[in-house]
């Protein structure tokens, strides 16, 4: 029964197809020849896809972990009396950071700390955040009005009712825009190659500026399965809670 | 027990609570009484802090609870309401045993508590203790909601319109046991209602409320024979006050000692109304009177009742 569940599993299909093209992308050279004549090489060779696809993991986790931390911190901080008055303004703030173009984002950063991987994470924690904090203020919210009374009338202090009740209550929600963020994330990510980052998306930027577009299907293709599963993958994870949960 | 001692607490500038004063005595069922917005469940929950009080004093057992830690004081007062408010995540065991833990008893007597708990309320511990709050009908809701505030033994209980939210058939059910509970246990009970038939069942005390102010205190049936004003003689309703008379005096009352009767017998703890509805129903005017063994005991005579 579990070993027929793993099987018909979309995550088993796709990590797979994933991990073959990531690794063997080159098996794939007689078909592109055919298919780009011409083009030389066809099969974009210089990192290899692994290089690429860690750096971008690296890259999108250190922004997202930030950005989760950060957004679910701020969102405990107005959702609590001390806090109740910055609730506008952190929603204010978080919601410029999401206007705001990553690229504009990186011309501001770069200036001040260089080119790279440090510039693609500051514009993936900003652009990421809204999200978060926007649904773990819902989530932390939602909890139901009586279950808030009850925990307080039963004598739970403020941070065992943060911990214990409201954050458990809530975690099916943070979880979904932290879902988002991510999935955003690892799109939004590649255009860190345009500063000289490492990611899915430097073949798609040489492709492009080398009009070489196997190159580009190349990069793109395995950022979106990069993301599918990633969402997959998260998916998984909230089925898991909330099964916990009930 | 509890004296609460001209307190007063506003909104806005409008007093809700308006220096009222009440003692209530350990081992008391006080019911909190009035139409919504009269300060009934203002004044209760100012009792574990859950609102501060503007002015005056509360103490519960002759400590001031402004004294007490806001949590301490909590742990050592069960406290009900209308929603329940389970935690959704966690078992009816976890939610019963939320105050024990808090307290930090040891695992072995918090697992006995609750399957005593449990066996009072009359749910099926090996049933019952694992299932989740979604799981329960309301009725089972609000016994374990009930049950977890009378989990660590506390001195006091605080409830507010507990059942005013089930149907009636439940209702009904839940208040013969929380009587039965009160006369075992011998808790002191502040309990909030705006149900005049509820009061009457359940309080060994009444505080009729109005403008944040108690209007009359006193048992059920000073209350309904001695009406302070005609505010109170509205509340509990001109009409059918007869028939309320009756519901809150007990067979043992009106009881004829020792004359021989025949029929299916009534207990001691009867209502009258419940003896005039078997003699309607019987068409007898007497019935025998047993005690809680079966032994007769007298009779009680349909003229006894209007005595």
């Amino acid at each position: 029964m579990r070993g027929k569940r793993f099987l018909s599993s979309p995550i088993l299909w796709i990590g797979l197809l994933f991990a073959a093209l990531m690794l063997r992308m080159d098996a794939l050279q007689p078909l592109l020849q055919q298919a780009f004549p011409g083009v030389e090489p066809v099969v974009y060779n210089r990192d290899s896809f692994l290089t690429l696809f860690l750096s971008q993991l690296g890259l999108v986790a250190a922004a997202s972990l930030a950005a989760s931390l950060a957004g679910v911190a701020l969102a405990i901080f107005v959702t609590r009396p001390a806090g109740r008055d910055f609730r506008a303004m952190v929603n204010a703030l978080a919601t410029i950071g999401q206007t705001f173009p990553p690229a504009a984002v990186l011309a501001i950063t770069v200036p001040m700390v260089g080119f790279g991987a440090r510039p693609t994470v500051i514009a993936l924690f900003f652009y990421g955040l809204l999200p978060i904090i926007e649904n773990a203020v819902a989530g932390l919210e939602g909890v139901a009005s009586a279950v808030r009374e009850a925990a307080e009338g039963m004598g739970l202090s403020a941070w065992q009712r943060l911990r214990d009740v409201e954050l458990p209550l809530a975690a099916p929600v943070v979880l979904a825009g932290i879902r988002v963020s991510v999935t955003i994330a690892i799109g939004t990510a590649t255009i860190g190659s345009t500063v000289g980052a490492l990611t899915l998306g430097t073949p798609i930027f040489d492709g492009l500026v080398g009009n070489k577009i196997p190159f580009v299907l190349e990069g793109a293709v395995l950022v979106a399965l990069f993301a599918i599963l990633t969402d997959l993958l998260f998916e998984r994870l909230d089925q898991r809670l909330r099964v916990t949960a009930n | 027990m509890i004296e609460i001692d001209e307190v007063t607490k506003s909104y806005g500038g409008r007093p809700v609570v308006d220096q009222l004063s009440l003692a209530v005595d350990a081992g008391a069922f006080c019911v909190l009484l009035g139409s919504s917005g009269c300060g009934k469940s203002t004044t209760l929950r100012m009792i574990n802090r859950l609102i501060p009080i503007d002015s005056g004093a509360i103490r519960v057992s002759g400590e001031d609870v402004t004294q007490i830690p806001a949590e301490a004081l909590r742990r050592r007062i069960g406290y009900a309401i209308q929603s329940i408010g389970l935690f959704p995540h966690w078992t009816v065991e976890d939610n019963i045993a939320t105050v024990p833990w808090l307290l930090n008893w040891r695992k072995t007597r918090v697992s006995d508590r609750v399957t005593e708990l449990l066996e009072l309320f009359r749910l099926d511990p090996a049933i019952y203790r694992s299932k989740f709050p979604h799981q329960l009908s309301g009725g089972e809701q609000q016994r374990v909601g009930v049950a977890r505030a009378l989990a660590a033994d506390p001195e006091l209980l605080l409830m507010d319109e507990p059942f005013a939210a089930v149907d009636p058939i439940t209702r009904d059910a839940l208040q013969t046991e929380l009587a039965r509970i009160h006369r075992t246990t011998k808790k002191t009970i502040v309990f909030v209602t705006h149900d005049i038939e509820e009061a009457l069942r359940l309080a060994t005390v009444i505080a009729i409320m109005n403008n944040g102010r108690i209007v009359q205190l006193g048992t059920p049936i000073q209350i309904l024979e001695q009406p302070a004003n005609d505010f109170v003689r509205d509340f509990v309703g001109r009409q059918g006050l007869g028939l309320k008379l009756l519901s809150v005096r007990k067979v043992a009352d009106r009881l004829r000692r020792g004359e021989p009767g025949e029929g299916e017998p009534l207990s001691l703890d009867a209502s009258l109304s419940e003896a005039f509805s078997a003699m309607t129903a019987r068409r007898a005017d007497r019935l025998p009177v047993c005690d809680d063994a079966g032994r007769h005991l007298g009779i009680i005579a349909l003229a006894d009742l209007v005595r």
